[in-house]
């Protein structure tokens, strides 16, 4: 039985954790993921969970005691936001190395300087090379949704890699949303019973966890970890099989809102796509043939199947909801590498849009895809990145 | 020693097994070497649990021989013991000699 | 049964820390670590932050540590610790773990006093259940000598050598084992490895405590301190006797001097024989020595007060 309700971004995915009872979470405090431990703790205040809270004095306190846990042998997760996630960079890149299998949502937020509060992707993608598996979210639904997925696919014997989750800040973590809430019980037999592996509080069996590697070893531990990251595509495909039998949602490695047959089209993550998908109908109520891709998966990026979706195309415009300073927004980044390998290729061009919580409208989506409708036409690329919805 | 392929390693670089840094021998590390003189020994003990290196042995509460192969020679057992009769129970030499 | 603190019972325990670890020959704090865990009657996990102990105990695919033990970074290891007792509590909740298992951290000055102060004022704040050992060998030795806040004052360090315009570390050494006190945890106390039966019986009175535990040890540095590799235990038997290295515990804010030198030495005899020191005996720099023994005078003094009045 599939409860349906009106909730925040935050709400939703606090009730997933709930659901998946975590055996340890830690909570630090942080604008605009705030909300979400605060209603995780009252579950843990009103014995709604069985998860020992840790209150920690810091993000990076956070991950640590994360790491500590999960190594010790259970379920863990904690949540975060842009400056706690910076924060804690270092753990991050510790815990994918240790192949902890720990959840976190973020709730993606703008990082200082200078000080924003508000929705874009700057933190999340700050963190691209940590070794974390991430899963980007467009609404509620998909991060409630992503949420539960995340312990499957994190916790995959084959696996055992963290996994972020992304939920754009204040656009999403605070709105209300129509969501439909799976049955305790169907999310208890979905994820399952947590399997540890060399834990430390078997104490038959003493493992020493964070050795001092050095030339002649770290390379080889690195290439370990590459492979893992090659088999998590074929999981995480796995996983969303298994959850479409219980939800009727499908999932794969992204969503083409009607790509098959366009001409022009927009990549865009989280948030804005939903905004963009309304603008491809009213492109194509006119007769021109506009479609959108909105990557779900982007660590580990799934270059071959992100080509082939694309490669048919005349035009493609990349949104960055985040910027490289000195480079390329990142997803454009990864999607012109992927489409190198291909021949034939459409023209890319890359529009950074709504840092710092700037509302990304239906008209910027219009401004973009009727900058590609021309592209079509002049067939030359001119401007390759450009910041839209900005005052001069 | 033939170092493993990227294969062969534990996740995570997780060392599996508790206790192995037994198998790496440090006594070629020394450059002077204890010597037990028994007959001066009152079997305090206080070189066994001063020894950084856990190098000297004790069967059935009775101080025994040095294991050689992990005393670094750092000379802490020959200050602290405090013989019999004024005649240390332990000495240094020189390694080799 | 708990195992009788004499050496003849003692050595019948199995080595939890073995060796074939990579420290420096004379080196004090797998003494440290060996002592802690002799006291230890229970089975125990460890964790390291990032230090000489755990760079030596740890690497590539050889471990010195015979029981569980994790090392994630080098500021967090009172909140890695953390984790781990909190996941042991969860899951002892859940009748998944039944058996009694205690929590030591092992972690050097520079770990504990500069860059770790907060993860370790957090973990204590909260309550864990663990027992926090800092071996204090006064500086960030693993890097090669740098200066720490727990280095002494007038010390020589690379990072604060004694030159021509300064003669080494000119601040004060910081009190941890008094913060740590001020936190008002249910034990705190300082030990030194020169005195075995103190510094074991303040670990078994740790572990039967409940809740989150200090302990100070010195752990002298030949290397860094420029001493002889065989004087770890004299030099700590001089810095108890100097009274550099009180030994006392603080227990749920009742201070007890465990020790009193039969004669207080004069703290030159604890300089002397450290080539960090070496300086301070050149006359323009005798008012270091001087300003240094009224440092160990005074934090002396003041114990005796605390002692006096709580006892």
């Amino acid at each position: 039985m599939v409860r349906v309700v009106a909730v925040t971004g935050n709400e939703a995915v606090a009730e997933a954790l709930r659901q998946t009872n975590p055996d340890v979470c830690a909570a630090y405090p942080i604008t605009p993921q705030t909300d979400m431990m605060q209603r995780f703790a009252a579950f843990v205040s009103n014995g709604k969970v069985d998860t020992e809270l840790i209150l920690v004095e810091s993000e990076h306190s956070a991950m640590s005691a994360c790491i500590g846990a999960s190594a010790a042998g259970g379920r863990v997760a904690t949540a975060t936001s842009s400056q706690g996630l910076a924060l804690m960079w270092e753990m991050l890149f510790i815990a994918a190395g240790t192949r902890l299998p720990i959840i976190m949502p973020v709730v993606n937020r703008a990082l200082s300087a200078p000080l924003n509060i508000h929705g874009d992707h700057s933190d999340a993608m700050g963190a691209r090379d940590s070794g974390w598996i991430q899963l980007w979210s467009e609404n509620a639904q998909e991060a409630y949704d992503n949420t539960i997925q995340a312990f499957r696919i994190a916790e995959h014997m084959d696996i055992r890699l963290p996994v972020m989750v992304c939920l754009d800040g204040f656009i999403i973590s605070h709105s209300i949303e129509r969501v439909e809430y799976l049955e305790d019980k169907d999310v208890e037999n979905f994820v399952g019973e947590y399997k540890s592996l060399y834990p430390l509080l078997d104490i038959n069996k003493p493992r020493s966890y964070g050795p001092l590697i050095l030339t002649d070893l770290y390379h080889e531990y690195k290439r370990a970890q590459h492979e893992v990251m090659t088999k998590v595509k074929e999981i995480v495909l796995a996983v969303a099989e298994e959850f479409e039998k219980i939800t009727g949602r499908k999932y794969g490695l992204f969503e083409s809102y009607r790509l098959e047959d366009a001409e022009i089209a927009l990549v865009i993550l989280n948030s804005a796509a939903g905004t963009s998908k309304d603008v491809v109908d009213e492109f194509r109520d006119r007769g021109i043939k506009a479609g959108l891709l909105k990557p779900r998966i982007f660590r580990p990026f799934p270059y071959e199947e992100i080509a082939d979706a694309l490669r048919h195309l005349k035009a493609v415009c990349v949104l960055d909801r985040a910027d490289s300073f000195g480079g390329y927004g990142p997803l454009f980044a990864e999607v012109c590498s992927a489409l190198y390998q291909v021949r034939e290729k459409p023209l890319m061009i890359n529009k950074i849009y709504g840092l710092g919580g700037r509302d990304f409208m239906p008209h910027h989506a219009q401004q973009v895809l009727s900058e590609l409708v021309e592209l079509t036409k002049t067939d030359t690329v001119e401007i390759v990145k450009e910041y839209i919805g900005v005052r001069e | 020693m033939k170092l493993k392929g990227w294969k062969e390693l534990p996740p995570g670089a997780i060392v599996l097994e508790g206790g192995n840094a037994a198998e790496f021998k440090t006594g070629s590390w020394r450059a002077f070497k204890p010597v037990w003189i028994e007959e001066n020994c009152i079997q305090c003990l206080f070189c066994w649990m001063y020894c950084p290196d856990m190098a000297i042995k004790v069967k059935d509460g009775k101080r025994a021989e040095y294991n050689y192969d992990y005393c670094k020679g750092c000379g802490i057992c020959a200050l602290e013991c405090p013989g019999k009769k004024g005649q240390k129970a332990i000495v240094m030499v020189e390694e080799g000699k | 049964m708990a195992v009788e603190l004499r050496l003849r019972e003692l050595s019948r325990k199995e080595d939890l820390f073995t060796h074939g670890h990579r420290m420096c020959s004379g080196c004090g704090a797998p003494i440290v670590v060996k002592m802690v865990l002799f006291a230890t009657e229970y089975p125990a996990v460890a964790c390291s932050s990032t230090g000489c102990l755990e760079v030596s105990s740890c690497i590539s695919l050889y471990t010195a540590w015979k029981i569980p033990w994790i090392h994630s970074a080098f500021e967090n290891a009172a909140a890695t610790i953390a984790g781990v007792e909190s996941m042991y509590r969860a899951l002892k909740r859940k009748g998944k773990i039944t058996e009694e298992i205690k929590f030591v951290t092992f972690c050097g000055d520079g770990g504990t006093y500069d860059i770790g102060i907060q993860s370790l004022s957090g973990a204590m704040e909260r309550g864990h259940d663990m027992l926090y050992i800092c071996y204090d060998n006064g500086a960030y030795m693993k890097t090669g000598i740098q200066r720490s806040s727990a280095t002494p004052l007038g010390a020589e360090t690379t990072t604060c050598p004694a030159g021509t315009s300064i003669p080494g570390k000119t601040q004060e050494r910081k009190n941890l084992t008094r913060i740590m006190a001020a936190h008002d945890i249910p034990y705190a106390a300082q030990a030194s490895i020169s005195n075995w039966l103190d510094l074991m019986k303040k670990v078994r009175k740790a572990h039967s405590i409940k809740g989150p535990k200090f302990m100070n040890i010195l752990s002298p540095c030949n290397r860094g301190w420029r001493s002889r590799t065989d004087d770890a235990i004299m030099l700590s038997r001089l810095a108890v006797d100097t009274c550099f290295w009180p030994l006392y515990e603080v227990e749920n804010g009742v201070t007890k001097i465990t020790f009193k030198p039969k004669e207080k030495k004069s703290v030159v005899e604890f300089l002397k024989p450290q080539g960090r020191f070496k300086h301070l005996f050149s006359p323009e720099n005798e008012w270091l020595i001087k300003q240094f023994q009224e440092d160990v005078d005074k934090e002396w003094e003041r114990l005796h007060r605390e002692a006096s009045l709580q006892g």
